[in-house]
């Protein structure tokens, strides 16, 4: 190659860099728009959003819409803000992933270290539920927790995410323990270590990333959830989303923008905090759950 | 994989087993049983109480007489139900297709050994953070059509930009395209990222020595080598169109009209607020049917391959 031609190409190379690198930065604005747009126009005024421009920095930034959002908004007959519903999905979160890890630790310990004939089936089966259309239960769980009273509770709610989290609780242990080493739980076995002990003492100690993994992918999951919450809960034992549902499609009185996204990034923060502190985890559960093995 | 077996091993010289072996031996499976038996009753048992409920007259509560296929018929003849069927075939198609294209687009991009990727990475996967009801109200606003989008192109100068597709019967389908879209292909992205990352740097420098331009090396032997992301994106993908419901609701509330009728949402309002809990079954076992057409399969696949 002679010397003109190594320049052109070195040339070219930086155009394509160029290149690469601008598109790169309109996608990530692009990606970005929407979460600018809704947190500016939480902090203008109704005036400013109507007289304004979508695009424009808030000339007079105020959180009033954020303080009306938490504690004042109207949804439904009451007016007390979204605060509550807020700690509704706390209340609920917590518990639900608290015991859906647990049981899926167990889970997946079971299923790779005191393997049984048909452990296979029951995995297989286990996650198959995972991905059913939650529609292809809604209607019978309605009535079984209507039957035990649970209807319209969050104690019925942590039921139905713990039931229906299972399943990928016990993938995600179970592929993290596959890799585990079998010679370290025989050898404890033959120094007499019992099933608890060996779940406790040498299992448990080294799953601290899959651990975390699990409780982001379940809170993520479980805080985001929809269809349970509005089709098990109503009126103020309602979680965060349907309620934040609720205000931004209720036609009643002066549509106040800036209150509705203001709702809207308190019901965001939450998983884009968890997001923000512990994307790596996130990515990973994401990941775990799509592509098996 | 070797398997663990519960042997006794300190305790040989007694004729039989001694409660506490027998109770070591069956721990494991009393630990996993209530997990087991739960998804049994709750995940099998109830699909199995809608599949009944869709062969019954169930109206506003449930009915146990079996009626035949009678509901099926009645759901095959709502115009509600083929629009679902279509609008799930326009967003299906477009979803998938623009989430592969796009986060495979930017995936390639990003593997170009860009100075600033630990920046760049969480800003396209952050909306899959955020819940569908936070992404349909976020677009809900930016699409209005009165203050939204087409205020700033007005403002810009653009007078005749025009978009309406939130209320737009033909169009308001696409708003949830884009939506979705937006929310799922960095997601894609980072699949496609740890599969180019995970292709051995030989091959591509044996191609280059060979002096394959950048463009063939990529058509030719890279994005082949992905065909196994290709799958497990598309299996997401498809699954999560299928079940898609909340980004509707929040975006645009099944309407304008019926104009964004999906099957999830035709099973809810014919279920819980038309008192056809009959016919809200039978598109809710037809939906388990898509699922399991999709998932089946490759979980089989997946599941095999590994035992090998």
């Amino acid at each position: 190659m002679s010397a003109a031609q190594e320049t052109v190409s070195a040339g070219s190379a930086n155009t394509a860099r160029y290149v690469i690198y601008a598109c790169l930065i309109i996608l990530a604005l692009l990606y970005l728009l929407p979460l600018y747009v809704m947190i500016t126009t939480s902090l203008k005024s109704l005036d400013e959003i109507r007289a304004g421009d979508m695009l424009a920095l808030p000339r007079d930034p105020s959180t009033a819409a954020w303080v009306k959002a938490w504690g004042e908004a109207c949804i439904g007959v009451t007016c007390g803000g979204i605060k509550g519903y807020f700690w509704n999905s706390i209340r609920m979160v917590v518990p639900a992933v608290v015991i859906s890890t647990l049981l899926g630790a167990l889970n997946g310990y079971v299923l790779t270290k005191w393997r049984f004939p048909g452990h296979k089936l029951v995995f297989g089966m286990m996650l198959f539920a995972c991905f059913i259309p939650f529609q292809a239960v809604l209607i019978p769980m309605a009535r079984v927790l209507g039957t035990f009273g649970l209807a319209n509770s969050t104690a019925g709610l942590v039921f139905v995410h713990v039931v229906y989290g299972l399943g990928f609780t016990t993938l995600f242990f179970r592929n993290y323990y596959e890799a585990f080493p079998d010679e370290l739980v025989k050898a404890a076995m033959i120094d007499g270590a019992g099933f608890f002990r060996i779940f406790w003492r040498i299992l448990l100690p080294s799953s601290g990333p899959i651990i975390v993994v699990t409780i982001i992918y379940q809170f993520t999951n479980i805080w985001n959830d929809f269809l349970f919450g509005v089709s098990f809960s109503s009126g103020e034992a309602s979680p965060m989303t349907v309620a934040l549902n609720n205000l931004v499609s209720s036609s009643t009185g002066v549509k106040e923008y800036n209150v509705d996204m203001a709702a809207a990034v308190f019901a965001a923060l939450p998983t884009l905090f968890v997001y923000v502190v512990a994307g790596r985890y996130f990515v990973r559960g994401l990941m775990a759950g799509a592509v098996k093995g | 994989m070797t398997t663990i077996e519960p042997v006794p091993v300190v305790e040989q010289r007694r004729s039989g087993p001694s409660f506490a072996d027998r109770l070591r031996g069956t721990l494991p499976k009393i630990v996993l049983a209530p997990s087991f038996a739960i998804i049994l009753v709750f995940v099998y048992g109830f699909i199995l109480w809608t599949v009944y409920l869709s062969f019954t007259r169930s109206r506003i509560l449930p009915v146990y007489d079996l009626v035949g296929l009678d509901a099926y018929y009645r759901l095959w003849s709502q115009p509600n139900w083929y629009m679902a069927m279509k609008n799930l075939a326009i967003f299906g198609v477009l979803y998938i297709g623009l989430c592969i294209a796009i986060g495979l687009f930017i995936a390639i991009l990003m593997d170009q050994r860009i100075r600033a990727e630990g920046v760049l990475r969480p800003i396209f996967l952050y909306p899959m953070a955020l819940s569908f009801v936070v992404t349909g109200t976020a677009w809900k606003w930016f699409l209005n059509p009165g203050l939204g989008l087409e205020k700033t192109m007005h403002n810009l100068g653009w007078e005749s930009f025009k978009f309406d597709w939130l209320v737009n019967t033909d169009m308001a389908i696409y708003t949830v395209v884009i939506a979705g879209v937006w929310q799922a292909s960095g997601f894609v992205m980072a699949m496609f990222l740890a599969g180019l990352r995970g292709i051995d740097g030989e091959i591509i420098k044996a191609a280059q020595i060979d002096g394959a331009p950048t463009v063939s090396i990529y058509r030719r032997i890279i994005i082949p080598l992905l065909r196994p992301v290709f799958l497990s994106a598309f299996i997401v993908l498809a699954h999560m169109a299928i079940k898609s419901y909340d980004l509707v609701i929040a975006l645009t509330g099944g309407g304008p009209g019926n104009a964004t009728e999906l099957p999830s949402t035709f099973m809810y309002s014919y279920t819980f607020t038309r008192s056809q809990m009959a016919v809200g079954s039978a598109s809710a076992v037809m939906m388990l049917m898509g699922i399991t057409a999709i998932i089946v399969p490759y979980l089989y696949s997946e599941l095999r391959e590994k035992h090998q």
